[in-house]
């Protein structure tokens, strides 16, 4: 008898538990906790307007729901709008016929459409996205030959619509507007490129191939030069390397693409793996590669970074997000390059105002 | 066999029926401050700037200086890493900034709260903040160390906030008809709002003392149930086109939702140029967001803005 109602106590306590717990799950489905419903952004929902508004005088730009127009209204961009007529610069993306929706999508959407002219190299044409077909075969070990074609057809179709012309990789992030800063100081009819200085093997050094690097005129048109004479060869299974050689035998010169701080600016990995002391192990190649001393934490990059390597497709709208859009409001940052001679003496005649943030003369 | 039965339906009626009062009761317990200061949901805006840029560079400077943030950062030795990273990166930039954790922890210096539980390492630290600094300091910024901040941008967005009002901003969350601020996404308290809150902290019918009657609310609603009390209401921070200036994810977080969702808008659809906050973050992507903020930017773009901020003493990272 005592355990029969033992039995029925305990099947009661579980009916109870389990009334409970059902009971908790069908009113959190029912009250539904509201979470973090973002709003649309509707761009005419009346909320917009808060009534704390009333008192202040709405400029005219705001009733032009343009996405990005009101966050950028106090954005002054004539110095690097007056380096984009002064600094022509040619990209042309290394890709491949797997990688357009993969890679190549994501730089179009982003840094691609900051050069002066951009081109997609892959082994095959394609019309839509569109894509130079080099008609190769692809494969790392085509690179090198991939790099010759693309420069060769650069050479035959564009070589008087820039000054400078840029190779990158489909998962490379530019920051253009710093790569003219970078070489405004240079005149094009010089035969030297840039990029992330590596020190072995050729004497003079050679420039990585995934951070990228970018040719003077006079240096594209000495690389070319460099297969009708034979001076250098075709065959390389090392893009970069070969390359760099070519670019010595030729007496380019692999110049020094670090700011007036010492800081390197093209970089072969992502920020996190150069910001982040010890991230990259004492036994790896980087550090017996890079030409200058290499440096790990924040004074690895410079604030005027010009590249950065193996960026999958989010870190690219990340990038494109920390460089263009978020900043710090009213921040007086710590390094204020000089502008290059001829830029100082435009823009001072434009802008009669002195603007506090623009610090000219300031190594 | 069939009184087992019985007893057992017995038993999953008596259960659903105990859950509901309980919640009922609950619902009304919170509902009842509602009733009681019934205000329309609307959003905080950030400023316009056109009045602003007609003052002079001092005044400007002067007027930046105005704001002083007080920064509350509440820890638990296991968020160790979390903890360094956000005394290395964005907490340089507040006026002042302090941690409060529930026990000592050898490594970093601390305030010890003595206390496990979180409403209760709440309470203490805005009491702390209230009888040390609430003539020193105009606001007061509580967070989780998985949150960065960038405190330039807050006192941007309080530019015509006057805080002798009480405001109580941040990422609101509704739960049925109750608004309150997530901590996740950090909250912004007026000195006013501090002073109100501290003067209900010991009374246990409106600030609870620890947790829920059976199960804990979380730290964060219990706040905002004070706050009521106090007439205190909970106000969502949003920019001129209406998007979330506090956040409770991260920026890869944002990118990888608008990838799926808008994948011609992916930049344009993210995140406010002004943001505040950002959740979720490791401690290494608080080092690449100190860089990607305060050093990283495009060459030849100027902002002529109405507040200046000057780099902090002794920092290398920014």
């Amino acid at each position: 008898m005592a355990s029969k109602s033992w039995l029925n106590i305990l099947t009661f306590l579980c009916g109870s538990a389990i009334g409970f717990f059902f009971c908790s799950q069908l009113f959190s489905i029912l009250l539904g906790e509201q979470g973090d419903t973002q709003p649309n952004i509707l761009h005419n929902d009346p909320h917009a307007r808060h009534s704390d508004d009333n008192g202040q005088n709405h400029p005219e730009g705001q009733m032009n729901f343009n996405a990005d127009s009101s966050q950028h209204k106090d954005e002054n961009t004539d110095i690097a709008e007056n380096l984009y007529q002064k600094v022509k610069i040619l990209c042309w993306v290394m890709t491949g016929p797997q990688n357009l929706e993969k890679k190549a999508k994501h730089v179009k959407a982003t840094w691609a459409q900051r050069c002066n002219k951009v081109l997609f190299m892959s082994s095959e044409e394609n019309k839509d996205f569109p894509t130079v077909g080099l008609k190769t075969k692809e494969g790392r070990d085509q690179l090198y030959w991939k790099t010759i074609k693309a420069f060769q057809y650069v050479h035959d179709h564009y070589l008087e619509d820039a000054d400078w012309f840029m190779k990158a990789d489909d998962d490379t992030y530019v920051i253009l507007d710093n790569l003219r800063w970078l070489l405004s100081k240079y005149s094009p009819e010089k035969p030297i490129y840039f990029g992330r200085r590596f020190k072995p093997f050729v004497k003079q050094g050679y420039m990585s191939g995934g951070a990228g690097y970018v040719l003077s005129k006079e240096a594209l048109k000495r690389f070319i030069d460099a297969f009708k004479t034979e001076k250098c060869t075709h065959s390389s299974s090392i893009e970069d390397l070969a390359l760099g050689k070519c670019m010595e035998v030729m007496n380019v010169e692999a110049g020094d693409s670090r700011d007036t701080t010492g800081k390197e600016t093209f970089h072969p990995f992502v920020p996190e793996h150069h910001l982040i002391k010890s991230y990259l192990p004492r036994t790896f190649w980087y550090w017996n590669y890079n030409y200058y001393p290499p440096v790990q934490g924040p004074g690895c990059c410079s604030d005027l970074a010009v590249s950065f390597h193996y960026v999958d497709s989010t870190t690219m709208y990340e990038l494109e997000y920390l460089v263009y859009h978020l900043r710090a409001y009213g921040y007086l940052y710590r390094y204020q390059p000089a502008l290059p001679e001829n830029i100082l003496k435009e823009v001072s005649q434009v802008n009669k105002n002195e603007d506090p943030k623009v610090k000219l003369g300031n190594p | 066999m069939l009184s087992e039965g019985s007893s057992f339906l017995k038993g999953v009626m008596i259960g659903s029926i105990f859950y509901a009062l309980i919640t009922v009761l609950g619902h009304i317990k919170i509902g009842h401050g509602n009733r009681m200061h019934h205000h329309e949901h609307h959003h905080l805006q950030a400023p316009n700037k056109e009045e602003i840029l007609k003052i002079s560079e001092d005044e400007r400077m002067e007027l930046s200086r105005s704001f002083r943030v007080y920064c509350i950062i509440l820890v638990k030795p296991r968020d160790v890493s979390l903890w360094a990273a956000v005394k290395e990166t964005w907490t340089k930039h507040c006026d002042k900034a302090e941690f409060f954790s529930s026990e000592d922890v050898k490594v970093f210096e601390s305030i010890n709260m003595e206390t496990n539980d979180m409403w209760l390492m709440m309470k203490k630290a805005y009491k702390y903040a209230f009888d040390k600094y609430s003539d020193q300091y105009n606001w007061f910024f509580l967070a989780r160390p998985t949150t960065f901040a960038i405190i330039e941008n807050l006192k941007y967005f309080l530019l015509k906030k006057d805080p002798s009002q009480p405001f109580y901003i941040g990422h609101t969350i509704k739960s049925g008809d109750f608004e309150y601020v997530s901590v996740e996404g950090g909250i912004v308290l007026s000195v006013e709002s501090l002073k109100r809150l501290n003067s209900l902290l010991n009374t246990s019918e409106k600030c609870p003392e620890q947790g829920g009657m059976i199960w804990k609310i979380s730290e964060d609603k219990q706040l905002a149930v004070c706050l009521k009390y106090a007439g205190v209401f909970a106000e969502n921070a949003e920019d001129a086109e209406g998007k979330d200036v506090f956040n409770t994810k991260s920026v890869g977080l944002f990118i990888k939702e608008a990838m799926t969702n808008h994948p011609d808008q992916v930049v344009e659809g993210c995140c406010s140029d002004m943001a505040v906050t950002f959740n979720g973050l490791t401690p290494n992507q608080m080092h690449v967001m100190m860089y990607g903020v305060y050093r990283l930017r495009g060459f030849g773009h100027t902002f002529n803005d109405a507040l200046i901020f000057l780099p902090p003493n002794g920092s290398d990272n920014d």
